[in-house]
């Protein structure tokens, strides 16, 4: 099923064309914004220089940390009155990532969505939970849009309540979720352990954190969904960038709306079809906030095989971060955040190892902090005092929960060069 | 009265909750022929402190440090005991009749005597109240 036939399946000639018109639109918008004003000066790239897919290369690559130092609107390209939403993102230091819609803007994007929703076989014959956070988060409101856009009955039940959740798919027949791959299993075990039958269901959309095919049995399985894997983050929009279609080989990147590139993470040196790299994307219809060849961090690649739907070239599923950011349990953590909070309790060293393991379907995060030599005064009571405080503190900054081990002074590994301070264990299941 | 003679150094060493440890701190000992007259192991979550009485505390915490064991002096006082029931009782109530509290406590019996060793919050008042009961404690050079 298509939303917008015409577009899902533009010949590529077609698309081309289109995708030239809208770099060159988005090329002027973006003079707007200080940022790439001061690059194109820089760089000598004059706005009119580029015209062609092929020029895209001229111009340098715009980091998440470019985002940051544009807190909270350096990077608008319109003013405020005309921006009608305001998302954010968590960031490193405590500031996060703004990123603002234009009326025009929620329109794309629940247009993208809508899209997406349609092509997993949605119709307005359906009633979808999603139960994502409905706040500051692009995942809620960016799929509540999208789905009312298609016609779809849309329950914005959020997160949490999971006694609550199960109640409404069974009470209200619910056919189709939207929630994090790990909360989906434990719905299915707390159903099962109420006696509850989820039988309505029929799809599920898992995002925000990476999962695997053995996670995608297991769901399909536990909660009787055929299970589709969805991608975005927000200074894309948000979700709905890119979508599984019903083959599940790869996900379908709306080519409209975001020029793709594949580039190799440590020379910046542009990869071919086929070839995993990290994904860089210039948005090319929106309006707020146009970026120009933005890193994601995401690892993936263009797939060189037609897909039967006849939508456009798919990328592969995501694999890991070209970066040291971690998801879990759908909240973005960076190192560096572990650390600030680690340095500003005198209690214990900047040494410090993260473990993530998948314990019971969800994300656990495990950190180890050496106790500090001049902080010791011989009480076990003090201790348990500073690992509470440890917690509390992560808990503050990073709004997770996490385990906190104490170990003794020197005994965390010392590294030369780029600390390797993360343990991933997910990869496992 | 000078309390300070009664007041034990006992050596309190930050350890993580892992096999090899204990035998680590008990070598060391053997290597500067330190005695351990007492000790105990208080357990939290993932690690712990041991808690050692020894004959030269100078001599094991500079030896403890230097193997980068995170080592601190703590005052805690011992008491002679009756080694019979009621022994304990009449040492606990006196100190809980003066509102003194124990933050933790840890006792050995030998061929002929009890010994309870205690880490109270008010040292001082503790030793003399004890004292003033006639309870006997164990000097500090009488062991160090």
């Amino acid at each position: 099923m298509f939303w917008d036939e015409a577009i899902e399946t533009i010949k590529p000639a077609e698309l081309r064309i289109l995708q030239e018109k809208r770099l060159r639109e988005t090329i002027t918008r973006c003079m707007k914004v200080g940022f790439y004003q001061e690059m194109f000066r820089r760089e000598g790239i004059n706005p009119s220089d580029i015209r062609t897919l092929d020029d895209l290369k001229k111009i340098p690559f715009t980091r998440k940390s470019d985002l940051r130092e544009g807190y909270p609107f350096g990077f608008m390209a319109v003013p405020l009155q005309e921006v009608v939403r305001i998302h954010t993102t968590s960031g490193t230091t405590g500031k996060p990532t703004v990123v603002g819609y234009t009326k025009g803007d929620i329109e794309n994007w629940s247009g993208l969505i809508a899209r997406n929703l349609t092509m997993i076989g949605l119709t307005n014959q359906d009633v979808f939970q999603n139960m994502v956070n409905m706040g500051m988060f692009t995942g809620g409101l960016g799929f509540h849009y999208g789905s009312e856009k298609a016609g779809i009955t849309t329950l914005p039940a959020g997160t949490g309540n999971t006694k609550r959740q199960i109640e409404m798919i069974h009470d209200f027949g619910v056919t189709a979720i939207h929630c994090t791959p790990s909360y989906g299993l434990h719905l299915a075990e707390a159903a099962t352990e109420m006696k509850m039958d989820l039988s309505s269901l029929r799809i599920g959309i898992f995002g925000a954190e990476p999962w695997s095919e053995k996670t995608r049995n297991e769901l399909q399985k536990k909660l009787g969904v055929e299970a589709f894997d969805s991608y975005g983050m927000s200074e894309l929009y948000g979700p709905g960038v890119a979508f599984e279609c019903p083959e599940h080989k790869g996900l379908h990147i709306w080519h409209d709306s975001y020029l793709v590139e594949i580039i190799d993470p440590v020379s910046g040196k542009t990869l071919g079809p086929g070839e995993r790299g990290e994904l860089v994307v210039t948005p090319l219809v929106k309006e707020a906030m146009p970026l120009l060849r933005y890193r994601t961090g995401d690892i993936t690649m263009i797939m060189e095989d037609a897909c039967p739907c006849g939508r456009g070239p798919k990328l592969a599923r995501f694999t890991g971060r070209s970066d040291d950011m971690l998801v879990i349990r759908g909240i973005n953590v960076f190192p560096s955040q572990i650390e600030h909070v680690l340095l500003a309790i005198p209690e214990v060293g900047n040494h410090y190892m993260v473990y993530v393991d998948r314990i019971n379907h969800m994300d656990e995060m495990t950190i180890e902090v050496e106790v500090s030599r001049d902080n010791f005064h011989g009480e076990l009571a003090d201790l348990k005092k500073v690992q509470n405080k440890v917690i509390k503190s992560l808990r503050d900054v990073l709004e997770l929960r996490t385990t906190v081990h104490l170990v003794e002074p020197g005994t965390l590994p010392r590294f030369e060069g780029k600390a390797k301070r993360v343990v991933d264990r997910r990869g496992a299941d | 009265m000078n309390c300070e003679q009664y007041m034990i150094r006992q050596i309190s060493l930050f350890s993580e909750n892992k096999p090899g440890r204990l035998a680590a701190l008990a070598k060391a000992c053997q290597e500067e022929n330190v005695n351990i007259l007492a000790f105990s192991i208080a357990e939290a979550d993932g690690f712990g402190v041991i808690r050692v009485l020894v004959d030269k505390p100078d001599v094991a915490f500079s030896r403890l440090t230097a193997l980068g064991f995170n080592v601190a002096f703590t005052h805690v006082i011992a008491v002679l005991m009756r080694d019979e029931p009621g022994g304990l009782f009449e040492i606990a109530s006196k100190l809980s009749d003066a509102g003194i509290n124990i933050d933790y406590s840890y006792a050995f019996s030998g061929k002929n005597k009890a010994i309870l060793i205690l880490r109270v919050d008010k040292v001082e008042e503790a030793i003399k109240l004890l004292l003033s009961h006639s309870f006997t404690l164990i000097a500090t050079d009488s062991i160090q």
